[in-house]
This record gives structure tokens, C-alpha cells and sequence, in this order.
């Protein structure tokens, strides 16, 4: 893309912000046409959606496909309005402008399950302005009244003079038509495609290896490296000897960044073999003094001392010391990477005026302006390219901007083009960890057996502080994330107290799919198993009963219970759990079937999950992130931990951070609650309730109770 | 110089003969479809055919792959007709879509060897792939379903 192009495309996208609404008109945008098709114009009718003279329809995802299917999902509600041939709609990535900013966030980035939520109602106006345009085009060269024409399947058609026009042949008159102001929307009881199960449109891309992620970009001149970074988080370079590194061949350069010593080689392999032979001394900081161990001791020892309070309802001190019986229990989740299948990459082409970067990013508007920064340039003179990500469950969207800025401090230093590229072990061993927690809770029951008295004290690292979310996302020293699906329990409890210890040290973490859910779906739900068995509760009736007056859990609750045969005789050695969880404002209930083999392995059979997101957009999207939520789920529930030793991180491989794999993947069975409710979030609602599920589950057929995650088969042996 | 064909084409590389596959099919042979994932044969998401077998070319030095066809994921087949992109594509397995190419090298092995694999031969010939995505689910549909069209057309 030439200078001169990329300016005019700068200039189209101020004039759809200034517009309002990502509105844009009358231009005619020239590196976007294939040059396949060079003689086919796209014409953009505003900036999420342009029509080729070739009847080509483009969707502009302003959001990342990381495999939720929002590159189906947003042009399925774009096109329900815009009346296109489905068969003729594709999709790419926006640029990075403020048009393309999330609706709630105000920056352009993919996270937190909102997309389908946020753009809801954009994307399907954007979808009616151009199908309005089109119209009106159409009846303006008829010279008939645009209310006497219809759009159907990418034509505007003359019902009286059954005259029709292909949206291709008006697509630059439409252009030039005033865009709308009132635009309404259809009633979505005459949906089309919306509610419909629609195949996904990268699916072929997917199976044919021409799908491109940020690992597959390769630009003219490219070097790869691989960056050498302190094995003790915060640990810095003292001094370094590349001579060894620079006589591999293949090796082009060896240059020191911020964040360690980079290897630039013609290759990946080089690259790697090269950052072997480097001799680097650092200083570790006092990050070196880390010890899981240690940490575990602490926070069990702060989970017992009052924090900031994050809720409080009633009396629970007074309803405690009054209880007839009373529970506690302390639970705990470790340190986890989110493990990406495609490890970390970017590539970086840096030049004095001007920087163009291929990534596959959740946090498009950060990672640009930290590109900028490191450049020395202004974020409008850089231009970022998102790719497909393979897999991001939040790594992606780093609060500190780390693959992209690291990137560009690499091309910065080896004056070169330059794809920087994360082993596996970079990934593991790279913290932005999901926090280890600390859950302590006591509960207070009546003599009915019912709980009256709930406190919960939980201790972890803010994920929000520091951070540019910091002053969104903490109020009064309360990091709402540390106490989402805690502090805002759903169960009809009396007497409820959440308090929070937010300790510091150096190990950054991040959110992990689910957040502050993935240790409050497993404690809570957990312990209320505690409590249903304190008070000879069935734990699927108990919830009901606190749930009451929650209709829509109540409904996935029962409709899971129900799927799953709960209460109805199991082969001997299987067992039951059910757990249920409010996260990202939609509702999962779900059962696991589990037995534990004498050597204390868990066997998961099946898990039944419903869910309530609201209206669902495509639902055998929804269904695929269920499942696929639940397997995330179950990797965490029974195989993976990050430990540290001296500051070191103990894991660094598959080997030793195992995924659950195609062998112990249960059957899955996903039900969706009807709902003509606003959407909600999928990506993220499938995992918290996997673990308590399976450990309720676990318990039912043992009597053994596990309190801490991954699941230890040492103390589930019986023989 | 070490010579061998890919997906039919004969090819001659001069990356060092230790260097793994995986990184001459990428970076020389520019043939992206081929993953990375652990460099230690731990995913799968690698995975390519030498002479018909499944390799993990992660770990496989080039120099083995001397005078032996090599197939990768592009060389399935040349139009998405291929049993298992079809049924692929019909139930719609993928999610973010990275291991998927070396998930479909594995069980297409499995289906050439297999013509009607039952749940347990999926288990122990998939077991080495991961899917961060969870996809187990539907790529064990998928096979079951790729083994009916196979069949449907009168086998391989």
C-alpha cells in the first residue's frame, strides 16, 4: 500500500467518524479491490460494509476471530438487514480507526464476551443504511417511489413493473444517496438468518491450510527472531557475549531491547539455535525471592483476615455466631497460562515516516499506539493489520501492549523487517498469568439445613491495577474482576459478606477466559455442594430453592438437571455434579458424569450444559463455544498449574502443562434456553462452571472433597 | 542439498540437513499451512505425511525426508473435496483453526488405514493432537462422517 493510498484511507475513515455511526459515503476506495479482480470496484456504503460492482458483499469486522465466530456472526447480522445473497458475503478486518471503537470500551478490541452484545444493534443498522441507499438508488433511476420497491436477496425489485436491479449494478449510484437518518430495523420475529445455525464462513479456510494467521504473514525481506527475556519476572540485562550466537549460520544480528536480547536470523531455526548459544547475565530484582510455596502459605494466611469489603448484606458476623451449624472451608486455583495454539508473534516493518504491523491482537487501538510510541511515531502512522488469531482467551488483549511493543523495539534495533516469534516455552514461562487465588468461607446454616450466613474472604492479584482499565474497572480499592461471581452471587442468602486482599508481586497476570469467574465459579459452587451435604440437602434442590426468585438460572438450572437425568440411577463407580454460574450476563447450569479410577484418575463421561444468552445470533456457534468452554474448563479443573521456584517458572512445555486431550474429551451435550432477550456473552460463560461440576461430581462418588485446583489424583487414590 | 517432493512438486533445499521440516516447509518452502505449536512433537499441529505416515515435522530433521514425498495440508486435495474437509466443513469443527491442519493430516491417515474407525481407534490415533479450542467433540463427528462419504464413494 502505497503512501498516497493510505492517506486517502485515513481521510475515508475521519469521515466516517466525523459522520457519526460509522457512517461513510462517495468513496471509492482503490487498494481494497482484489487484484484478481481488478476490473470489479468495491464501493463502501459506510465503513462496515461494501458492495463489489462484481455483486461481491464485504462485511468490515471491527472485532478479532480468535474461533468464537464473530467473522460469521457479525456479517449474519449485517446481512439480515442489508438483504444481500448470503452465498456472496465475506469478511475482513477493519483497520485501526476510531469508527471500528468498541460501542462500550470507546478503543477497538475484542474481550470480555461482549461483541455479539455491543454490536447487536450497530451492525444491523449498518446492514439497513446501505439496504436503504440501495433502494433508493434503485427507485431514483426508476423514477418511482422507493417505498413501492423491496430488497430480497441482493436485488431492489419494482414489485408493480417486476423491474429488478442487482445491488452490484447500484452500488455507486448508492453511493452517492444521502445516508439515512432514520433507519429502523426489522421486528425480529422476521428474522431470516438471525436464530438461524448458519455455517461459518472461515470454516473452508480452516481445513485447507490457506487461512492466514499472524505466524503465517511474510513480508519482503523479513528476518525472524526470537527474543532471550529474564528468566525471573522483572529481571533485567546486566551484560551479554552474542559471539556464539552470531557464528550459527543463518544468524544476521543479535541486538539488546527492553525486554532481553533478540536473535535475528534468516529463519525461525537460526533464530532459535542462535538464542541457545547466547551468554546473558542478569539481574534478577527481587522477583528472584518467588516461591509458589511460600505464596500459597501467605495467602491461606491472609484468606483468614478481613479485607476491603466488596459486598456486604444484612448481619452475617451476627447470623454466623446465631447459625445452628457451621461450614468453613478454603479453596484455591493456581497460576495459568492461556496457552494460544499459535504461540505469540508480530511482525514489524518500521520505516523512518511510517510503520505497518501484522498481528493477530485483541487490543487493536493499545497495541498501535504502543507501536507508535516505540517508533517515535504518531499512532496514525502506523498501520496495523489483524490477522487470525489462533486462539487468544484474553492473552491477546495485554493491558501492556507486550508482543506488539517488544516487536517494534526488535525492528527498531535491527533496523530490518522482522516477524518476532514465542517458542512454547516463551509462552508458558511469559506470565500475564490468570492470578492464583485464595478462597476462604464460612457459612452459617438453620436447623432446616438452609443457609442464612455466607462470608467469603478471596486473595489474589488485581488484574485491573496499573493498568489503563484501572480507574473503569476499581472503585474504593475493589478490582471488580477479583470479586465478579462472588460479590454478586445469585442465591437468595440472608446474610452474605465478599471481602478482597489484593496482594502485589512481580508476576504480571492478565485476564484468562473467564477472569474473576474461573476461581469464583469453582469456590463458590464448590462450597454450596458443602453446604447443601452440612445441611442433607440434594444440591441440585437447594439451588433451586436459593434461586427462586432468579427465573432465568433457575430455568438453565432445572433444564441441565433434567437433560442430565439428575437423581436417576448411574452405573456403579459414576456419579453426578451439577453447578450453575452467572457470568458476562448470561446463565450456565451444567452436570458432569464422572467416576475416579482406584489410582485416583477422574474419568469425565459426559457433561450436559445449558445456557441462556439471551437471543442467540448463531446457534450452533453458541453451541461450539460451550463445548469448546468446557474443555477449557476441564484443562483447568484437571491438568494444568504454573508454579514458580526462586522466581522461576517450573513449567515450560505440554509435558509438564498438560491439555485435556482427545481421549479424556467427555461427551458433551449443549442445550440453549429460547430467549427473545438482548444477546449476551458465549465465549466466556462455558468455563466456570466446568471444574465445580466435576469436583461435586467427584465428591458424590467418593466422599472426598477437593478443595484445590488441578486436581490432585494422589488424594483421590483408594488403593 | 537435499531433494524430495511436496504435495507432488520435486523441491531441492539447502537448509542445513538438521534443520526440522517444519521450518524448511515454512520459512524455505513457504508453505504456511503447516503449524508450529510445541517443537517437541507434543500438539500435533504440525503434522505432515512422509510417504504416507503421519510425522511431526517439528522434530523431524529434513535430511529425513530425502527422496520421499512429503504431504502437507495443502496437498489433501486441490478443491476441499477431500472426505475429511468435507465432512470438516459440514459440521463446522473449527474454532480459531490452528491445529486444525494437523488434525486433519492425522485422521487422514487414520481413514486410510481405517475405513470405518470406532471411538476408540479416533482416541488413540487423535490423542496426539491438541485443540486449545476444545473441538474434540467435532472432530470425532467429523471423522465418523468422513468415514461414511469415503465409504459413499466407493472407498478411497
Amino acid at each position: 500500500m502505497s503512501v498516497a493510498t493510505e492517506i486517502k484511507r485515513r481521510e475515508f475513515l475521519k469521515a466516517g467518524a466525523a459522520l457519526g455511526g460509522g457512517l461513510l459515503i462517495s468513496l471509492y476506495v482503490p487498494e481494497f479491490a482484489p487484484a484478481a479482480r481488478s476490473a470489479a470496484k468495491p464501493v463502501a456504503l459506510n465503513a462496515f460494509v461494501r458492495i463489489g460492482t462484481d455483486e461481491s458483499v464485504t462485511v468490515i469486522s471491527n472485532h478479532s476471530e480468535m474461533g468464537q465466530g464473530i467473522y460469521t456472526s457479525l456479517p449474519m447480522l449485517l446481512n439480515e438487514e442489508l438483504e444481500a445473497d448470503w452465498a456472496r458475503v465475506r469478511v475482513e478486518s477493519s483497520p485501526v480507526d476510531a469508527v471500528y471503537n468498541h460501542t462500550v470500551f470507546g478503543i477497538m478490541m475484542t474481550g470480555g464476551s461482549t461483541t455479539t452484545n455491543s454490536e447487536y444493534d450497530r451492525f444491523r443498522k449498518m446492514g439497513a443504511m446501505a439496504r436503504i441507499m440501495l433502494v433508493a438508488a434503485a427507485a431514483q433511476s426508476w423514477g418511482v417511489d422507493a417505498q413501492t420497491c423491496r430488497a430480497e436477496k441482493g436485488f431492489v425489485i419494482h414489485t408493480a413493473s417486476r423491474r429488478r436491479a442487482s445491488y452490484g449494478s447500484l452500488a455507486e449510484a448508492a453511493a452517492k444517496i444521502a445516508a439515512p437518518t432514520d433507519i429502523p430495523l426489522k421486528d425480529p420475529k422476521d428474522f431470516t438468518l438471525v436464530g438461524k445455525p448458519v455455517h461459518r464462513l472461515d470454516t473452508p479456510s480452516k481445513t485447507n491450510g490457506s487461512a492466514q494467521f499472524g505466524l503465517d504473514v511474510y513480508i519482503p525481506g523479513m528476518l525472524t527472531a526470537v527474543v532471550a527475556r529474564a528468566p525471573v519476572f522483572g529481571g533485567k540485562v546486566v551484560s551479554f557475549n552474542a559471539d556464539k550466537a552470531k557464528a550459527i549460520p543463518g544468524v544476521v544480528n543479535v541486538v539488546q531491547v527492553p525486554s532481553g536480547v533478540a536473535v535475528v536470523a534468516k529463519g525461525f531455526w537460526p533464530a532459535k539455535l542462535g538464542r541457545e548459544k547466547l551468554e546473558i547475565n542478569w539481574d534478577d530484582g527481587p522477583g528472584a525471592a518467588i516461591s509458589t510455596v511460600e505464596m500459597r502459605a501467605n495467602f491461606s494466611a491472609l484468606s483468614k483476615t478481613p479485607g476491603l469489603v466488596a459486598r456486604k448484606v444484612g448481619d452475617p458476623a451476627g447470623a454466623l455466631a446465631s447459625a445452628a451449624k457451621t461450614i468453613t472451608a478454603e479453596y484455591e486455583v493456581p497460576y495459568l497460562a492461556h496457552c494460544m495454539m499459535e504461540p505469540l508473534n508480530t511482525v514489524v516493518d518500521l520505516h523512518e515516516d511510517r510503520c505497518e504491523i501484522w498481528t493477530g491482537t485483541q487490543f487493536q487501538t493499545g497495541d498501535r499506539a504502543a507501536a507508535a510510541k516505540v517508533a517515535g511515531l504518531k499512532p496514525e502512522q502506523v498501520t496495523l493489520h489483524t490477522t487470525l488469531l489462533g486462539g487468544g482467551f484474553g492473552r491477546r488483549a495485554n493491558p501492556s501492549c507486550d508482543f506488539v511493543t517488544e516487536a517494534t523495539e526488535v525492528a527498531k534495533a535491527a533496523k530490518s523487517p522482522v516477524k518476532v516469534v514465542w517458542t512454547r516455552e516463551d509462552d508458558i514461562r511469559g506470565g500475564w498469568y490468570r492470578p492464583m487465588w485464595y478462597d476462604h468461607f464460612a457459612a452459617g446454616l438453620d436447623a432446616s439445613g438452609n443457609p442464612v450466613a455466607w462470608t467469603h474472604t478471596i486473595v489474589g492479584q488485581s488484574i485491573m491495577a496499573g493498568t489503563m482499565f484501572e480507574s473503569f474497572g476499581i472503585k474504593d480499592g475493589i478490582d471488580s474482576a477479583s470479586v465478579e461471581g462472588a460479590a454478586d452471587i445469585l442465591y437468595g442468602i440472608p446474610n452474605v459478606q465478599v471481602d478482597l486482599h489484593s496482594p502485589k508481586n512481580q508476576v504480571p497476570v492478565q485476564w484468562w477466559r473467564s477472569v474473576g469467574h474461573s476461581h469464583t465459579g469453582f469456590s463458590v459452587e464448590a462450597f454450596l455442594d458443602e453446604v447443601a451435604h452440612a445441611g442433607g440437602k440434594d444440591p441440585y434442590q437447594l439451588r433451586r430453592t436459593l434461586l427462586a426468585s432468579q427465573p432465568r438460572e433457575l430455568a438453565v438450572l432445572d433444564l441441565a438437571a433434567q437433560k442430565a437425568n439428575w437423581g436417576s440411577p448411574l452405573p456403579a463407580g459414576r456419579a453426578r455434579g451439577i453447578a450453575t454460574h452467572f457470568s458476562f450476563d448470561s446463565y450456565v447450569a451444567q452436570v458432569a458424569e464422572v467416576s475416579v479410577e482406584k489410582d485416583g484418575t477422574v474419568r469425565v463421561h459426559r457433561m450436559v450444559a445449558a445456557v441462556d444468552c439471551g437471543r442467540t445470533v448463531n446457534p450452533d456457534t453458541v453451541k461450539a463455544q460451550l463445548e469448546g468452554g468446557i474443555i477449557f474448563g476441564l484443562t483447568a479443573a484437571l491438568k494444568t498449574e504454573i508454579t514458580l521456584d526462586k522466581g522461576r517458572v517450573q513449567q515450560r512445555n505440554f509435558h509438564d502443562y498438560p491439555m485435556v486431550r482427545m481421549f479424556e474429551s467427555p461427551a458433551i451435550d449443549v442445550y440453549i434456553v429460547p430467549s427473545t432477550e438482548h444477546p449476551t456473552g458465549v465465549g466466556e460463560p462455558g468455563v466456570p462452571p466446568v471444574a465445580p461440576a466435576v469436583t461435586n461430581a467427584i465428591f458424590a462418588a467418593t466422599g472426598k472433597r477437593v478443595r484445590r485446583l488441578p486436581i490432585k489424583t494422589e488424594d483421590l487414590r483408594s488403593a | 542439498m537435499i531433494s524430495f517432493t511436496v504435495n507432488g512438486k520435486p523441491v531441492t533445499v539447502e537448509d542445513p540437513p538438521s534443520t526440522p521440516l517444519l521450518w524448511v516447509i515454512r520459512d524455505s518452502l513457504n508453505l504456511t499451512g503447516t503449524k508450529y505449536g510445541c517443537g517437541m512433537a507434543l500438539c500435533g499441529a504440525c503434522t505432515v505425511h512422509i510417504d504416507g505416515q503421519a510425522v511431526r515435522s517439528c522434530v523431524a530433521p529434513v535430511s529425513r525426508a530425502e527422496g520421499k514425498k512429503i504431504t502437507t495440508i495443502e496437498g489433501i486435495s486441490p478443491d476441499l473435496t477431500h472426505p475429511l474437509q468435507q465432512a470438516w466443513i459440514e459440521i463446522d469443527v473449527p474454532q480459531c483453526g490452528y491445529c486444525q491442519s494437523g488434525q486433519i493430516m492425522s485422521a487422514a491417515v487414520l481413514l486410510a488405514e481405517n475405513s470405518k474407525p470406532t471411538d476408540e481407534d479416533i482416541d488413540e490415533a487423535m490423542s496426539g493432537n491438541i485443540c486449545r479450542c476444545g473441538t474434540y467433540p467435532r472432530i470425532r463427528r467429523a471423522i465418523h462422517r468422513a468415514a461414511e462419504i469415503q465409504a459413499q464413494r466407493g472407498g478411497k
